[in-house]
């Protein structure tokens, strides 16, 4: 627990707190806190009015999740069809995608010149319907996986003792299965809610003026104001806000913990019976190929779409560096980013797995609190947490502003949230009886881990490193601060791409994301195959 | 009350496979029908049929006379307990008694006036703040059979009702049940496939093979007179062998059988009850050596090879102080009152 503790410390805490001292010390009057800009910035109308829409844009993308992910974890959990391992994989790809590629998807379905502009002029993109559907794609996996997971394991005969002592087939859902999901679908929809509420790439590319998050709000104040005191005070507001969020979530999944009655998940699916089945069968295949599979099939058209026909024009010129908005050619992109993942990966699964075997050995209020701490790199800004690095890893002993290795540390913080919630189930799930089993037939403690443990643990521990793996790909916020110009990794290179006007630019960030998609998509099938049958307790 | 008329369930499809087929049953009002039968004969799938959870792919079930067909499960006015109760984890016992009753929209002080005399009924007075993890087997079932009956259904279905409890409980339980059945007048339509269960609590046993009927009458009478080898088997008969009637004695690999007067002629097969098998000397009979010998409280299961080694073995019962040791050799004649020639 050491390890993981002092790794926190030093590259979360450590920059997240530096960069806040800094915004809210006056140094001219002797370093004393201006606790007054508290109350400055937040009456500033400008900021109440970026407050404001980040409440509510998380709070309706939350309700809109649920509403069109929930009858798809019911379809995934109690149907059997044909195709439907593939499709599960296919409605996760979006969750692993970097939020960039998700922005520019839906640039290109919505946006000005976009297929729905060219097709019947409409356009979306000055509008928050972008963000919000943006968003139900982007968390779409979360309710299905979560709920869904769940609602397998559900034994269906407990719905079926209600309806033979008299409830409907509604009442017997509303009066049993929904009291058992209950605690699921809250901790998805504060799943949900979190990632929406602290959303950058989305909305960095499809937000505009009036449709600011606190989280773009802060890298504008950092990066583009340098008004540090601002973003300093966002950035706590934003932590007051996750730590809430997290604390009400960690709470849910205690109580997820109550005594249901769970079975097998693979006896409970059947064929659908009947019009009306097969009807909800329908529509969440038609959700999910107009949600889901079209944005990503738009995507891949528009960088295979040069003006003059289809070709492979923009992939090509992805090798020059003559386009300019790089010292190098954007495919170098590609390497730098696996191999920045690489190690990010690696990172996150020692500190995460050292993380969850500390939290399956002791119990406690200590332990717990520090389980919800784990979850904090996801919701507090990343942002933040990057130009933190910026500013404290950069004298000795830890002067690691030239190091590559700045890159993947930041990218391991959001791996190791994953690490953990993938590893413990499963490491909790390991019963000690086969520890003594193994023990009583003459297994020394090393053998018991190698024979007993580890063969349970491997599969989660494959999973756990191709999500870690995936979102370190994926990571924008802090990336794009430490990044060196000369080694961008893909998603910074995409929104390089997007910020620059020209078609030639646009067609390459497509063809970029494209790439970027593949490689996260290829990644993801591969974890499909050695799923562990457990659910996560995302 | 209830009927069943040429019912067909098949799995997969109308080319599936079979798990009831054209199956025929009628219960009475006040009647408690057990069908029996080994795991996989269909006798789950024929008790959710009644309830309306399985659809079916041809025939039709009538409740009181009129048909079942395209009346939701809720609306049926029948009760099912489940094999492992399904009690709802998330309440306590009180309210999964009064969980029917209030899908019926009973008044509440009636609900709870009533929850409690249930719960005296089944022998768990006060127990209704209690959660249901904290239940015993036994009180697990107990409380099942509350709930199953508080909306007063007028057929009360039992899937293995007695399935997971331990061997002294379920004897006590039964005879519970059929007091209580006799008692209030339920109608009952039970399933199990623990034969001492059936005929100790139905009054008519219907044994199911395939998902089709195998033999269908009182427990008395399927006990004496099993339809045919599959039936006596599956009650534990293993004396069974092939052979040919004529006159009043069969041929089969056992040498001459007397067999009672009025038995059908011609081939069938033979079962004999162990205690038809006497044992007598060696020569004085078919030649066996004794293979085994198990206690039964009452008398010794004696286990008997015959000399002819292709002969199927042969069980008989012996008085305690009479069973000979095991490699002894004996001689066996049979008697004609414990020989049953089957269908």
């Amino acid at each position: 627990m050491a390890l993981p503790v002092a790794f926190f410390a030093v590259f979360f805490a450590y920059p997240v707190a530096a960069i806040v001292a800094r915004g809210l010390k006056d140094r001219r009057a002797g370093g004393s806190w201006q606790i007054g800009r508290l109350r400055d910035v937040l009456t500033d109308p400008d900021i109440q009015h970026v407050l404001w829409f980040t409440s509510w844009q998380a709070l309706a993308s939350t309700g809109l999740t649920l509403l069109i992910a929930l009858p798809g974890a019911y379809v995934f959990a109690r149907f059997d069809f044909p195709g439907k391992q593939l499709l599960r994989a296919v409605v996760t790809v979006p969750f692993v995608l970097p939020t960039v590629v998700v922005g520019t998807a839906f640039l290109a379905l919505l946006g000005r010149g976009g297929v729905l502009d060219e097709l019947w002029g409409l356009r979306l993109d000055t509008s928050v319907w972008a963000i919000l559907l943006a968003h139900v794609f982007f968390n779409y996996a979360v309710v299905v996986r979560t709920v869904g997971g769940l609602w397998a394991q559900l034994d269906p005969r407990q719905e079926e003792a209600a309806r033979m002592l008299g409830a409907s087939r509604f009442a017997a859902w509303r009066q049993v299965t929904l009291p058992a999901l209950g605690p699921a679908v809250a901790a998805a929809a504060l799943m949900v809610f979190l990632f929406t509420f602290t959303s950058f790439g989305v909305v960095q590319i499809l937000g505009g003026p009036g449709f600011t998050t606190l989280e773009v709000e802060i890298y504008r104040q950092t990066a583009q104001l340098l008004a540090l005191d601002t973003a300093a005070v966002l950035t706590l507001v934003q932590f007051a806000a996750v730590g809430a969020v997290l604390a009400v979530h960690a709470w849910t999944v205690r109580r997820r913990e109550s005594a249901l009655k769970l079975v097998d998940a693979a006896q409970t699916a059947r064929r659908p019976q009947g019009p009306a089945q097969w009807a909800l069968l329908g529509g969440v295949l038609l959700a999910v190929l107009l949600l889901v599979l079209v944005p990503l099939a738009v995507l891949v058209e528009r960088s295979l779409h040069p003006s003059d026909g289809y070709g492979f024009d923009y992939f090509r010129e992805l090798g020059s560096a003559e386009g300019g908005a790089f010292l190098v050619p954007p495919v170098e992109a590609v390497g730098n980013s696996l191999e920045y993942a690489l190690a990010a990966t690696a990172i996150a699964l020692v500190i995460g797995g050292l993380a969850a075997a500390a939290l399956t050995r002791r119990a406690g209020r200590l332990v717990r609190g520090f389980d919800a701490l784990l979850m904090l790199p996801l919701g507090v800004s990343a942002v933040t947490v990057g130009f933190g690095f910026l500013i404290t890893l950069d004298e000795p002993p830890l002067d690691l502003r030239a190091s590559w290795i700045l890159v993947p540390l930041a990218q391991a913080l959001v791996g190791v949230p994953f690490v953990v919630r993938t590893m413990l189930p499963v490491l909790r799930a390991v019963d000690e009886r086969l520890r003594e089993a193994a023990a009583v037939l003459g297994a020394s403690p090393w053998r018991v881990w190698r024979e007993v443990d580890l063969p349970m643990v491997r599969r989660a521990l494959l999973v756990a490193a191709g999500f870690a793996f995936a979102v370190s790909l994926g990571e924008f916020g802090a990336t794009v601060f430490i990044a060196r110009p000369d080694q961008p990794t893909l998603p910074v290179a995409v929104a390089t791409l997007l910020s620059r006007a020209g078609e030639l630019n646009y067609g390459q960030a497509m063809a970029l994301s494209t790439l970027l998609m593949l490689v996260c998509a290829a990644s993801l099938l591969l974890l499909e195959r050695i799923r562990t049958d457990r659910t996560g307790e995302f | 009350m209830l009927r069943l008329d040429d019912v067909s369930v098949r799995f997969g499809g109308p080319a599936g496979q079979a798990a009831l087929d054209g199956v025929e049953l009628d219960v009475a009002e006040h009647e408690t029908v057990c069908v029996l039968g080994p795991s996989g004969s269909g006798k789950s799938t024929l008790l959710r049929v009644v309830a309306g959870l399985q659809t079916t792919d041809g025939g039709h079930v009538l409740l009181e006379g009129r048909d079942q067909g395209g009346v939701p499960a809720h609306k049926r006015g029948v009760g099912l307990m489940f094999q492992d109760h399904q009690l709802f984890p998330q309440r306590d016992v009180g309210a999964n008694v009064a969980f029917g009753l209030r899908m019926h929209h009973v008044p509440r002080a009636e609900q709870d006036a009533r929850v409690r005399a249930l719960l005296e009924l089944v022998g768990l007075p006060g127990a209704a703040r209690r959660a249901v993890a904290s239940l015993s087997g036994g009180e697990q079932q107990r409380v099942a059979l509350a709930r199953a009956l508080a909306p007063r259904p007028r057929l009360l279905m039992l899937d293995e009702p007695l399935g997971q409890l331990d061997r002294s409980l379920r004897e006590r339980l039964v005879v519970e049940l059929r007091e209580l059945f006799r008692e209030l007048g339920t109608t009952v339509l039970a399933v199990t496939h623990d034969q001492g269960e059936a005929f100790a609590l139905a009054d008519r046993v219907v044994v199911m093979r395939d998902g089709r009927i195998a033999q269908s009458g009182t427990p008395l009478d399927v006990w004496q007179r099993p339809a045919d080898a599959f039936v006596a088997r599956f009650l534990g008969f293993d004396n069974v062998t092939p052979g040919t009637v004529s006159g009043e004695a069969a041929d089969t690999v056992w040498g001459k059988l007397p067999v009672p007067p009025g038995s059908p002629q011609g081939s069938h097969d033979v079962l004999v009850r162990p205690a038809g098998v006497q044992l007598v000397a060696a020569r004085d009979g078919l030649a066996c050596t004794v293979t085994a010998r198990t206690f039964r409280g009452t008398h010794v299961a004696v286990h008997l090879q015959p000399e002819d080694a292709s002969a199927p073995r042969l069980e008989a019962a012996c008085a305690l102080r009479d069973a000979p040791e095991s490699g002894d050799r004996v001689g066996v004649v049979f008697d004609m009152a414990d020989v049953v020639v089957l269908g």
